[in-house]
This record gives C-alpha cells, structure tokens and sequence, in this order.
C-alpha cells in the first residue's frame, strides 16, 4: 500500500472518534434494547418473546462499547495517530460530496442523466479535461449502461423526465 | 467412490453450453472485478446477485462462482503491478510481487501468482469434493441446538483468531445483528426497531450493506492517498511462462503448505486474507530463500497466493454443508442461495445434487479456465487501469448505485448504500473488522431462529447447549475461542514477568 508520511493537518485522533464511535454504538445498543423491552423480552408461553434475542444483542453492544471507551481513554496502547489528516480527508470529500448529490439527483432526473452529470462533474474537477472528451465520455457511459440494463438484461432502473419524453 | 461419481453427474450438468458461456462470463467479469477497487469479490458478488434472478439457480451459482474465482486471480494483478491490493487477501502479494514488477520481472510474478491460485485451489476442491458429502453426512445429524452452536463457534472464533480488539469485532458483530433483526421478526411477524419506519418494514438487506460497506467504503478509503494510479508495465508472454513454470516446482514445499494453511483458514472460518498472511510468515521462516523475502523473491507470491485461493475456495465446504459461510464473499453467495429457495446444509447433498456436484464441477473448469483467461488478457487488465481515476471512480459508484437499487427495486437502498459506505470507512480506520459485521447480517436470522427453536424443544432450558456431547464440546470450543484473547494475554503477561522477551 502506499505509505505516505503525512506531517501536520492532522485533523482530529484517532483516539478521540474512536472514544466517539464507541459512545455512538453504546447509544445504538441502548436503542436496541430499549424497543426490545417495549416488544417484550422474556418468555412466553411457546418460546423466547419477540424481543428476547435482540435485547441481549443490545446488551452485549453497550458492554463492549463501554469497553472499548474505558480502553481508549485509560489504555495502555494509545493510538496517537490523527485519524485523517486534512489533505486525505480533502481526497475524500471530492468523491464523497459529488456522490451524495448523484444519489440525490437520481431520484429526480433518473440514474442515466444523473450518473451523466456525475461523470462529467468528476472529469472535470478531479481530472481537467478537456469540454470535449467530458462531453463524449459523460455520454457515452450512462448510454452504454442503458443498453446493458433496460434493453440487454431488460432490468429497469430509476428514470427521470427525459426518459418519459423519449418513451421509456 | 460415491464422491467421484457424484462429480462426474457434476459434469454432465456442465455439459450445457449455456452454462460453459456463464462460465467465461462470469471468470472475465469476476477478473474485471478483482482489478478495480470497491469492486471486490464480496461487493461484486453482490452487484451482479439480482442480474442472476432470472437464470436458473444452477447456471446463475455457476456464473457466481466463477465471478469469485475470478476476483480472487485478479486481485494478484493489481498486488504486482500497482502495490494496490485488489483484495484483502492479496496484500500479502505486494510484498515480494511489486519488487519483482519493480525490477522488471512483472511477467514472472503474475505467472507465479497465478499458477500458485490455479494450485491452491485446485488442491482445495479436490478435498472439497471428498471431504463435503462426508460433513454433509455428518451434519445430518444436527439439530437446532448443535446448528446454533456452530454458528456460535464461527462468530467466537473471529473474536479469538482475529486481528483487531475483540471488544470492536463483538461490536461489529452485534451490530450486525442488531441489523438483521431489524424488520418483522420472522416467528411472530412482529416489527422490530422500525421506529414507525414504514420501508425499514423489509429490513436491511445484506447485498446493500455489502456494497455500501466493501464498495463504497473501500473507494473512500482509496480516496484518501489522493488519485495516483501510476503502475508498472507487465510483459507476459508464453516465453515468460514457460520459464516461470521451469521454476516453480523448485517451491512445491511452499506451495503445498501454503494448500494446506489455506484449507484450514477457509474451512474454519478465518478466510482467505490470514491464510495468506501466515503462509507468507512461515514460508519466509522455514524456506533457505526467507531472509530475500520482500525484496522480489517468487516464493514469496508463491506462499500467500495458493493459501489464499485455497481458503477462498475451501470457504465454500462449510458454506454447503453446514450453511456456515467461510468468508464475506461466501456469506454472500449464502444469502443468494437463500433468496433461491435453496436452504444450504447437509439436506441440500439430498435434495439438490445437481446443483452441488454441477457446483463443484464447475469449480474445478472454472478455476482452469481462470488460469487460461487470465494469462493471456493481463495486458488489457492493466491497460483498464491507466484510464484516469476521475472517470474510473463515478463509474464504479454508479455501478455501486445500480447493484443496490436493482436489489429491490427500492430508491432509499441506495442512500442506505452510502451510508453503509460512510460506516464502512469509519469503520476500517478504527479497526472495526467488517466480515463479523456482514456474516451476522447473513446468518442473524437463521441463528436466531435455531437458538429460537432449541430454546422450545427444551423448554427453555439453557442446558440444552451442552446437554450432549457433540453440542457441549463445539459450544466449548466456542467460549474457548471467544475468551482467547483474554487467555493468551494472561499467558503472555505471565511469561513476561519470569522471562526477558526480544520487543516484537
């Protein structure tokens, strides 16, 4: 793997969003058990009631949870890394904002269209294309894809308004 | 041997074209898969699951299979040429494969990697095929009890045998759990934890996860050393074969522990990934060339390579005799089984011996036809590579979206997906393990349901676990390996006192 030194912009510990993380899943295991409660978690007449297996499930998430808080703050093996530095977590955001958009635009105008604009979008902040391979490649892709699925494997995907105007 | 015969009835299902041209497809698209991150074997797997529905359930598993076959060869490719791990389990192939590739002898590690894969597997089914109706026979005498405790055995053993603290593989675990319980509990019909949710009413279903978790997930974590994708060029052709295979026998030692390590990792549930770490340990511990390790020696892609390919295929042993998956990819293929209609375990030897010997049959094709696809389209593979990761990455999301939306038709599993791939991300960097996670997704329900059903066939009666011997020694094993860590820590802390240990 490439193993780059990352010096400064460390944006936050590891140790801190683990301790974070943690905390987060003792809540989930508390939620857990607590809608496991509501549904009954003892015996029935036939058999384990309805929320008897999650419960302990739940239990078994905030224990261990609690664990792993208690050893990040009084551990011995302390993790002193940053848990992102700043540059990769700006690596990240580039896909991960533009694909929050897609998948929100998908809804929309359909996943041809906007896996289109997706593409173009990433060719041209991420890469510097040129217009013209944007265009041809941000064309292509979606038109290849839709051969392969709404008319080779016949499996229909989201569409949007310019679908219906062209009569799929 | 009844085996042998059962195998050669395999064949005969093979014997359809349509199911020879599934093949091919599906080793090319499952190499395809194995070279370009966030497609790994498991996300792969599960993208390409609901293209298979209208296929009958033999060709589709076929395809499936070869597609898994195919990730696992393809995962080698970009190991040696980019330093890029196309899986987990080919991490341990960067080692020595991208010095070799460095010192321009790319040709010679990707043949060795692959004849090693070819190897390994090639050992692994022929003990599948012996060894499977034997556990098939065996488990045939299990009840709810002694199934859950299987299970319980698998998970505890990836808190005893795993990497990461066992405090976040029983989280991940759990919270696998907690997901698959998610929905209408399927004994009374009750809704669990949809919070008044009226879509979570089908629950979290396992393909989205593992997509969101290993695709998603895995582009981010790529992401983050920014969109270098500069590799080594890779020369093969017949006369760089001929002269790797000249020398491979030399390391049939290394090879055939390398089998050996692998089986027992892939059929116990460790999986591919810590066979190949230990066989590349022992190999550079117990071989004369040990010490060149890591610096371009083909025995050290020999090593990792055939446990690796052993293991993914031996996964597939407890995967349909005891409907135990071995690994992620096998859980995967698990729950496609399930969404067949076909229940795996020991009753499916009985009632579906075509689709198991058709199944295996095709493993043994499947992994020839891997080797020959594969050696002679390498060049092609690394040239997909070369094409700029700002048009490779939304591609690989849209097929990402694409794989989860066709799942259920449903548009919310794709903002689902993206927040698994958050989770997934997360995750990976605290050192939360994510096959725990999926394997719980998988089998929650079934475990539930047999923990369910022992706990009436006795009344309520805990005991039950260990009221015979067969149940009480796997449930024993299974607290054995569940409370490891806290053991071998004991045992460590106590040698340490009495004794000046080197710093590891």
């Amino acid at each position: 793997m490439q193993d780059q030194e990352h010096t400064g912009g460390g944006l936050v510990s590891a140790r801190a969003v683990d301790i974070v993380v943690a905390l987060i899943m003792v809540g989930i295991g508390a939620l857990v058990m607590a809608d496991s409660l509501r549904l009954g978690a003892g015996w029935a007449e036939d058999g384990p009631q309805s929320g008897y297996f999650p419960f302990y499930i739940g239990l078994i998430i905030v224990v261990v949870s609690l664990g792993t808080v208690a050893l990040a703050v009084f551990g011995r093996k302390q993790n002193r890394d940053a848990f992102v530095h700043s540059v990769q977590l700006r690596h990240v955001l580039r896909v991960l904002a533009p694909t929050v958009g897609f998948i929100a635009l998908i809804g929309l105008i359909g996943i041809y269209v906007a896996s289109a604009f997706f593409i173009g979008a990433s060719m041209r902040w991420l890469g510097r294309f040129r217009w013209r391979t944007i265009v041809v490649v941000s064309i292509a892709v979606p038109f290849a894809l839709f051969l392969l699925f709404e008319i080779w494997f016949l499996v229909p995907l989201p569409k949007g308004p310019l679908e219906d105007f062209l009569g799929y | 041997m009844e085996a042998l015969s059962s195998l050669i009835d395999g064949f005969g299902v093979l014997g359809d074209p349509a199911n020879i041209m599934y093949m091919f497809i599906g080793i090319t698209l499952g190499v395809l898969i194995g070279v370009l991150p966030g497609l790994g074997g498991a996300n792969g797997v599960a993208i390409l699951l609901p293209l298979t529905f209208t296929m009958s359930p033999t060709s589709a598993i076929i395809m499936l299979s070869c597609i898994y076959w195919g990730a696992l060869f393809g995962g080698a490719i970009t190991s040696v040429l980019f330093n890029i791990p196309g899986e987990p389990w080919s991490v341990a192939t960067t080692f020595d494969g991208y010095p070799l590739a460095q010192q321009g002898r790319a040709g010679e590690a990707l043949t060795a990697a692959f004849t090693s894969s070819f190897v390994g597997a090639l050992i692994a089914v022929v003990i599948l095929t012996f060894l499977a109706p034997l556990v098939a026979d065996f488990a045939l005498e299990f009840g709810p009890a002694e199934l859950f405790a299987v299970q319980l055995l698998t998970f505890c053993s990836f808190v005893g045998m795993g990497k990461e603290p066992p405090f976040k593989t029983l989280a991940a675990m759990m919270f696998g759990f907690a997901l698959a319980a998610v929905g209408q509990d399927p004994t009374t019909g009750q809704l669990r934890m949809t919070f008044g949710w009226y879509e979570l009413l089908r629950g979290f279903d396992f393909l989205i996860a593992v997509i969101g978790l290993f695709g998603i997930g895995e582009i981010l974590l790529t992401m983050e050393e920014g969109l270098a994708f500069r590799g080594k060029s890779a020369k093969i052709n017949p006369r760089i074969v001929l002269q790797t295979w000249a020398q491979l026998p030399r390391y049939w030692v290394t090879a055939l522990r390398g089998a050996i390590v692998g089986c027992w990792m892939g059929i116990t549930p460790g999986g591919a990934t810590p066979a190949s770490f230990m066989s590349y340990g022992l190999a550079k511990r117990m071989s004369k060339r040990g010490p060149n390790f890591g610096n371009g020696e083909l025995e050290g892609v020999v090593a990792p390579e055939t446990a690796a390919h052993a293991a993914g295929t031996s996964a597939l042993l407890p995967m349909l005799t005891l409907g135990i998956p071995g690994s992620p990819t096998a859980a995967v293929l698990l729950g496609g089984l399930l969404i067949w209609g076909l229940q795996p375990g020991p009753l499916l030897f009985i009632e579906q011996p075509d689709f198991v010997w058709g199944l295996i049959a095709s493993m043994y094709l499947g992994n020839v036809a891997g080797l020959i696809v594969v050696l002679t389209t390498v060049p092609l593979f690394a040239a997909i590579l070369r094409i700029p990761f700002s048009i490779i990455a939304p591609v690989i999301v849209t097929i990402c979206a694409v794989g989860a939306y066709t799942v259920n038709n449903a548009l919310l599993d794709m903002s689902f997906m993206l927040i698994f791939g958050v989770i997934g991300y997360v995750f990976k960097k605290l050192n939360y393990p994510l096959a725990p996670l999926v394997l719980a997704l998988v089998l929650g329900d079934m475990a539930e349901s047999n923990f369910r059903n022992a706990m009436v066939l006795s009344d309520g009666n805990v005991s039950i676990f260990w009221s015979n011997g067969l149940v009480g020694s796997i449930c024993g094993l299974a607290v054995f390996m569940l409370f490891w860590p806290a053991i071998s820590a004991g045992l460590r802390h106590l040698r340490g006192t009495t004794s000046h240990l080197p710093a590891e």
